[in-house]
């Protein structure tokens, strides 16, 4: 899951990192009394949106008035960003964040992520920030330092020493960099993030480390153990259609395709996309029902699939294993009638009663073709679906 | 010859009373494995419906049974614990079926492993399953036990269906299997590709190795380079994810393209390179193991 930038730095300056005074305000009126709150003289008005590449984007504006923080408001609120992270239809903006202005003197980038191959949470730090890591990481490699932090015992002063070495910091800026650090780590395990991004991280001519942005993603299955981070999910961020499969646990993924498809396991969900596509077709979607998948919701699957005006034809693949073939035979057929299908359906069974399977389908007088191979089913749909536009 | 576990493999059912445990128990019993004993703290000394005698700890379910593996189907917030028991208790194999295992756990599992004779299938994969005869065999897991026979092929597998797929193949085209193993889908987890490679090899009863990798990751590209020195044995492989855009994680909590990197592009030139007979259609992977093996 995936917060926004306010809270964010609500959570780092939970656990002692500092932050530039902010206030979220969701209206113009807002903005311009946060302006006055926040003492005056230079502030940002910054989007809130789970997206970075705000700033390009024309989400983050600086103000050194009320009335322009006011005004500057009035323009962002209600507005479609579209940054090389939102995808080309953009998001909408409905927050933003107004915070003090800060007398930088140097940026950096700090960020920890949990990493597969160290089994560990990583920390990355470079001298350089406000920049495209990933750029950075193909065009310097030398320039990011990794640093494997145990995943029981946390970060070691010594690697604390390491990592504010290699930002740069000198002097008073040491001690300041090294709460950062500590927090940051105290932040991401107490949590359970899965990536915890400051960029920028500054220096500022007073000779203070702070987070100039900041950016988390939690570990979903780990949700269940922090009442408080779930409570930040913002649901306009999320794609509708997603929102409605989660309430059913299923789990969907919205693409652009037209071509819908429903089946059971990951991996062979990911299968039948590419499959599709080998076959002249487009997926719109990746949707696991899962292992023990019932009637109830292979209905509510298929009205998910349909919600989308894009869909043109619809192809079920399932591997029946502890789930019988004829099982969901029939909460193909009872969905496939309570919805009305209005487009193309292939279903492809395998498995346990896979005849018997069939022989429900084939009686059931249902406008659907079935195929034996998950090869034969795409060719199947990709073609029906043509014809049907 | 298989690699893991053999018919007279003893095993024990970590959270055996619970809906997932007891059903599957009973389907692994069907297939005649050896399921001795099962595990629910506080429930020491009841014996389940289908027969299997309850202990309060792993340990004590040990001594009293002579197990050698357990398979875990406690829930997700328990399961790592659950696992830290079996490897506490040490046992030569722990098989993690659940799901959902919040990844911070599994490096502390990791962690716990440090020193430890225990080997680690899973989280979130169908187990491990060894066929004997056409209808018996070692099953520890979720996995359909009538799609297998014994046979000479070894599958390794990041995806559950997509095992099943090959199995189904495998054994359509009159070979079978001398072990499954489905490693699972976490980004932190126990066995992987080059440990099941490595056993694969060493197999006398495997002529053939199945090998079925997903997007995310790296696993399957350091998997390539150890292929090239170390197996001799041919290989199918297929990796799921092509058309899975960047950034999305695809139901697996490991399957995410991140950063440019773990693309199903990557890992399909990497096997190419390794020598593995890559199908772009898991639908063909039975059929090409046959071609390959000359039948």
């Amino acid at each position: 899951m995936n917060i926004h930038e306010y809270q964010a730095k609500e959570v780092l300056a939970r656990y002692g990192v500092p932050v530039p005074q902010g206030i979220p305000c969701d209206t113009p009126a807002q903005c311009r009394q946060a302006f006055s709150d926040l003492g005056g003289g230079l502030a940002v008005v910054k989007a809130q949106i789970h997206a970075g590449g705000r700033g390009k984007a024309g989400g983050v504006k600086l103000v050194r008035s009320a009335e322009e923080a006011e005004k500057v408001a009035q323009d962002l609120i209600g507005k479609t960003l579209v940054t090389p992270q939102t995808g080309p239809e953009g998001r909408v903006v409905r927050k933003l964040y107004v915070t003090q202005g800060a007398d930088i003197a140097r940026e950096m980038y700090l960020a920890v992520a949990m990493d597969r191959t160290a089994r560990a949470p990583v920390v990355i730090a470079a001298a350089e920030g406000g920049v495209d890591i990933e750029q950075l990481a193909h065009d310097k490699p030398e320039a990011l330092l990794r640093v494997a932090v145990h995943p029981v015992k946390g970060i070691l002063p010594n690697q604390i020493r390491r990592i504010c070495f290699h930002l740069g910091l000198k002097g008073n800026e040491m001690k300041s960099g090294a709460k950062v650090l500590q927090g940051l780590m105290d932040a991401f395990m107490a949590t359970d993030a899965s990536l915890a991004e400051i960029n920028p991280l500054i220096t500022t001519k007073g000779g203070d480390v702070m987070a100039l942005d900041a950016k988390f993603s939690f570990d979903d299955n780990a949700l269940f153990r922090h009442k408080d981070i779930a409570a930040y999910r913002d649901i306009n961020e999320e794609d509708p259609k997603e929102v409605e499969a989660k309430k059913f646990d299923l789990n969907y993924i919205a693409l652009s395709g037209n071509i819908g498809c429903m089946v059971n396991g990951a991996g062979l969900a990911m299968a039948t996309m590419d499959v599709i596509q080998q076959k002249g077709g487009s997926p719109a979607n990746f949707l696991d029902v899962g292992g023990g998948a019932n009637k109830q919701q292979v209905t509510n699957a298929f009205k998910i699939l349909l919600s989308d005006a894009n869909v043109k034809g619809i192809l079920v693949n399932i591997f029946g294993g502890i789930m019988k073939c004829d099982t969901i035979a029939e909460g193909v057929i009872a969905a496939a009638r309570e919805v009305k299908l209005s487009v193309p359906l292939v279903v492809r069974l395998e498995g346990t009663n896979v005849d018997l399977g069939r022989k429900l389908l084939q009686e059931s007088k249902l406008d659907l073709q079935t195929a034996v191979s998950l090869d034969e089913a795409a060719e199947k749909i990709v073609k029906a679906a043509g014809a049907h536009r | 010859m298989t690699v893991l576990v053999h018919g007279n493999t003893k095993i024990l059912v970590q959270g055996i009373t619970g809906e997932a445990g007891a059903f599957h128990t009973k389907n692994s019993l069907a297939y005649g494995t050896m399921m001795v004993g099962g595990v629910t703290p506080g429930k020491g000394g009841q014996v389940t419906e289908s027969g299997v005698p309850v202990f309060d700890t792993v340990a004590a379910a040990k001594k009293a049974t002579g197990a050698t593996a357990s398979v875990v189907y406690v829930p997700a917030a328990f399961a790592a614990d659950a696992i830290c028991e079996a490897i506490e208790a040490e046992l030569e194999l722990v098989v993690a079926i659940t799901e959902g295992i919040p990844v911070a756990d599994m490096a502390l599992v990791r962690n716990y492993m440090h020193g430890s004779k225990t080997r680690l299938i899973g989280p979130n994969c169908p187990g491990i399953i060894t066929p004997v005869t056409d209808k018996s065999g070692c099953k520890i897991g979720i996995m359909p036990a009538y799609i297998h026979r014994p046979g000479k092929i070894g599958i390794v597998s990041r995806s559950g269906t997509l095992t099943y797929e090959a199995v189904w193949q495998v054994t359509s085209a009159g070979m079978g299997q001398s072990t499954c193993i489905g490693i699972g889908g976490d980004p932190i987890k126990g066995l992987d590709f080059i440990d099941c490679l490595e056993l694969f090899q060493n197999d006398s009863g495997t002529e053939g190795i199945i090998m079925i990798g997903e997007i995310g990751g790296s696993a399957e590209e350091e998997a390539c380079e150890f292929i090239q020195s170390h197996v001799k044995k041919p290989i199918v492989g297929f990796i799921a994810g092509a058309t899975a855009p960047p950034g999305k994680r695809m139901g697996h909590a490991g399957a995410i393209i991140s950063g440019g990197k773990g693309t199903a592009a990557d890992k399909k030139t990497a096997m190419k390179r390794a020598g593995v007979h890559v199908c772009d259609t898991p639908s063909v992977l039975g059929a090409t193991m046959k071609k390959v093996l000359g039948r």
